[in-house]
């Protein structure tokens, strides 16, 4: 990146101020009617006047995501330290997770209903489903990946296998960890909305659908606002999580 | 009886062969033989891919041999042990610690990381110049600088033997002349033995008490060549005769100059 603080908060207000002109532009140019495109102005009234439900609805996304994320870490990176770490539970199971992962899993959604039924479990589940796979993947991929010489040094000092896992391997797979933590938790948002428009009496994947079919179109395009505010709050408590895990990254090493 | 005892080392490694589809052996080295002594510094000097590094890595006991004893200190080696510090080509330090934990990261492992080793990660630090920086993260200091953490790394559990892979390899040649001198001044504290793995063939002989020089792959060693070049060695020492000598009959060894071709000899 370059050019000044000033320089890089003004430009991209600049970016957004065109964009919003555009939209507004085109809406009164072709006379949109506000059921089809509506205003950006419209959009801000039905933010406004919707705030508190927006923000009840959008704490219920937020939950469901969150915790399918959570469950998603919980159940993939030791299932993955296993897949790593014991060349046996590797031939046995690995396939199968790449098999797995090439289930495109919304299409699971409505099964997951029939099991589950509408609430926060079926929302959860598809949650936990979408962002369980990259957390698996890039966890092994980093256990996997540990530099060759470090895994000799611990080798000639006779390190328990124990010990070079904490010591050496777990610690130099980390930011890969992180990397599958920051797909999965967008992921899981997506899951979670999902969830809500296959079968959900609340949330912000319900209100978005029930505003489309009463065509409240602006309350539509304030449930997207909701949701990707949403989706990027999570991302960025991954990205703090990040920071406080492993302040010995150097920073362009934050996002690769 | 000599401190390490290498007899007819031998490393086969089975490999494919891919035109008629038969399996063929590799032999990554061939009957290597050699003594060293406490605080002997000897290179292993040879072409790239020649199997040096193979043979440390049996003296380590990192790598299993296919035939032949090693003894170092009086004691079969068959696995690694404790009395040996390696350094690697790449500083290999951990990103996630700081300079001073990267050091007693061995001690770590021994479970020995104490006051004392603190204190003596300390002190090392201080010898290869790099005192203020214990906590400073890895990422931040220069190649040389990092090779210098490694090297405090091999030698904080105090090993009887250094055993080093090509550690100047990625060095500036400047650099490498400057560590190449710390690694002299170090050897004179430790009393460690070192092995040397180098491709180069005036550090080989700069550093060294004894050379190796190996042959293209099998690895056999063509020339053993000890060096009378005294303790003290300055980079003046490069231009003496005798430098120049052993650096004449390395290269000849290596096949970079014909024997025929010799003015006087």
């Amino acid at each position: 990146m370059k050019g000044t603080s000033l320089e890089r908060i003004f430009y991209p207000l600049l970016g957004l101020v065109l964009v919003v002109s555009l939209w507004q532009l085109v809406c009164i140019l072709w006379k949109m009617p506000t059921a089809v495109l509506p205003t950006p102005l419209d959009v801000a009234f039905a933010i406004q006047k919707n705030w508190v439900t927006l923000f009840i609805e959008g704490w219920i996304t937020l939950k469901a995501s969150l915790c399918g994320f959570a469950l998603a870490l919980i159940l993939g990176i030791p299932l993955a330290v296993g897949v790593a770490l014991f060349p046996r539970l590797n031939l046995m199971f690995y396939p199968i997770l790449i098999a797995l992962q090439s289930v495109p899993k919304v299409a699971l959604a409505p099964i997951l209903l029939v099991w589950l039924g509408i609430g926060i479990e079926s929302k959860l589940a598809i949650a936990w489903l979408v962002a369980f796979f990259p957390i698996i993947v890039d966890t092994s991929a980093g256990l996997q990946s540990t530099p060759k010489e470090l895994l000799e040094l611990a080798r000639s000092l006779r390190s328990s296998r124990w010990q070079t896992f904490i010591m050496v391997q777990f610690p130099a797979a980390l930011p890969f960890i992180v990397t599958g933590a920051k797909v999965a938790v967008t992921l899981a948002v997506i899951g979670a909305v999902i969830g809500e428009f296959v079968g959900s009496s609340e949330g912000l994947g319900f209100l978005l659908l029930s505003a489309t079919s009463q065509i409240n179109t602006a309350l539509a395009f304030a449930s997207l606002f909701a949701l990707s505010i949403m989706g990027m709050l999570a991302y960025l408590l991954v990205v703090f999580v990040e920071k406080l895990l492993s302040p010995w990254l150097p920073p362009d090493n934050h996002n690769h | 009886m000599a401190y390490g005892i290498i007899t007819n080392a031998r490393k086969v490694f089975a490999q494919n062969q891919l035109a008629n589809g038969a399996k063929q052996d590799l032999v990554a080295l061939d009957d290597a033989s050699f003594e060293f002594e406490q605080g002997e510094i000897v290179s292993l000097l040879g072409p790239s891919g020649c199997g040096k590094t193979t043979l440390l890595r049996i003296i380590a006991g990192l790598l299993p041999r296919t035939s032949g004893e090693v003894s170092i200190g009086g004691k079969k080696i068959d696995g690694p042990y404790e009395d040996y510090g390696f350094i690697f080509q790449s500083p290999g330090l951990m990103p996630w610690r700081t300079v001073i934990d990267n050091v007693l990261f061995p001690m770590d492992i021994l479970k020995t990381n104490d006051a004392k080793a603190k204190a003596r990660a300390m002190d090392l630090l201080h010898l290869v110049g790099l005192k203020g920086f214990e906590k400073t993260r890895p990422h931040q200091l220069s190649g040389g600088m990092q090779q210098r953490v490694s090297l405090c790394r091999a030698l904080i559990h105090k090993p009887k033997l250094l055993l080093m892979d090509e550690p100047f390899g990625a060095l500036d040649e400047l650099t490498r002349m400057e560590m190449n001198d710390l690694l002299l001044s170090i050897r004179k504290e430790t009393k460690a033995a070192v092995l040397f793995v180098t491709h180069s063939i005036s550090e080989a002989i700069y550093l060294a008490d004894k050379v190796l020089v190996f042959s293209k792959r099998p690895a056999r060693i063509a020339l053993s060549m000890t060096i009378h070049l005294g303790t003290t060695r300055s980079h003046l020492t490069r231009f003496s005769n005798e430098f120049m000598q052993a650096e004449r009959r390395a290269s000849e060894a290596l096949g970079i100059v014909k024997p025929e071709f010799q003015v006087n000899s």
